[in-house]
């Protein structure tokens, strides 16, 4: 049943939307679409028509790899008590956006 | 006639188009085989209430007689409208809105193009606004025409029927009236037998690549918008969006 209405409905895509020229795309959502050419349109049209993007990038949901549940501890604990590494022991030079 | 009077009748017919094929669209919303088709459509109606509204404004200020664009979508009669009839048709299945829409929109983006390098200030500034629009309702049709002529057997049938029941409707958009006439002669028009040539050229091309045939109709093809004759559709269409307005004439929301 659940095969059936994903094979309808085509795969699943993640949309990521970029709101001003030069700075990074962001991800806005996901949306089922049956091939990369659809999937653009669909984005545009779901994701786009309050005029929050400038260009759409679509990525097919499967070709993500994630990290897991499991390895959350090991990945991201560690970065927890090292302060050191965010860049705040240095002033930014006025004018530099989006850092 | 006058120029303005032809002017008025050219206004109504592009406004009432657009709002008609809106309100058509509008019936999508919430029914949609999917979300993502259902904002879809619903964007190109909003698209569309934007040019029905430009067009209509504009119409009542040439006629000079003091109607709003209100005024003129909400109280006038069904032969006082001017929409081409193919718009006013039937939603049908996904098919039958989609290859409506197609028709039109290969209609609308030559119409427009032309429009672009019209003599009257208003038709080029509404060409140029309007055509970025169009452009993407086109390719979003054709794309589905492609899709659906050239997908399963049974989404081939269906698009062959929609063609096969619309395609009588196609005839009249190209059909001149004297207002048309003074319009072209004076530039603030392109010619539609021109038109027409374009719109055969491309409708012919994306039926093929979808793998569907235009069908025969032995020469025959509806007709009546021009006069405000239209198919038993547009009555209901207006009863459901002039009600409140005509109800309740001082609603507001």
């Amino acid at each position: 049943m659940t095969d059936k209405k994903t094979s309808d409905q085509g795969i699943l895509w993640e949309v990521f939307v970029q709101s001003k020229p030069g700075i990074a795309h962001k991800h806005a959502g996901s949306l089922h679409a049956h091939d990369a050419e659809m999937a653009l349109k669909n984005a545009r049209d779901v994701y786009t028509r309050r005029k929050e993007g400038v260009s759409l990038w679509v990525v097919p949901a499967n070709a993500i790899t994630a990290s897991t549940e499991a390895d959350a501890d090991s990945f991201f604990d560690p970065a927890d008590d090292k302060v050191y590494r965010h860049p705040t022991f240095y002033t930014v030079p006025e004018g530099v956006k989006y850092l | 006639m006058t120029k303005d009077e032809a002017l008025f009748e050219f206004l109504l017919r592009t406004g009432d188009n657009g709002l008609v094929l809106a309100q058509r669209l509008g019936e999508w919303c919430g029914h949609a085989h999917q979300l993502e088709s259902d904002i879809a459509l619903t964007n190109v109606a909003l698209d569309n209430i934007g040019q029905a509204r430009m067009a209509l404004t504009e119409a009542g200020k040439v006629e000079g007689k003091g109607r709003s664009e209100d005024d003129l979508a909400f109280h006038r009669t069904e032969m006082e409208f001017r929409n081409n009839l193919l718009l006013e048709q039937e939603n049908g299945d996904f098919a039958q809105t989609i290859t409506r829409q197609f028709l039109f929109d290969v209609f609308q983006f030559e119409l427009l193009s032309g429009l672009k390098s019209s003599s009257n200030e208003f038709l080029q500034s509404f060409a140029i606004k309007s055509l970025k629009e169009v452009t993407y309702h086109r390719s979003l049709s054709s794309d589905w025409m492609v899709r659906l002529g050239d997908g399963t057997e049974l989404s081939h049938d269906k698009m062959q029927n929609a063609l096969n029941l619309l395609w009588q409707y196609t005839g009249e958009l190209f059909e001149k009236t004297e207002a048309d006439d003074i319009l072209i002669a004076d530039g603030v028009i392109p010619d539609l037998e021109k038109l027409k040539e374009s719109w055969d050229d491309i409708v012919g091309q994306v039926i093929k690549e979808a793998t569907l045939e235009i069908p025969d109709t032995k020469g025959f093809m509806a007709t009546g918008s021009r006069r405000g004759e239209h198919t038993e559709f547009l009555g209901y269409i207006l009863a459901e969006m002039q009600y409140l307005p005509r109800t309740m004439p001082e609603a507001k929301w």
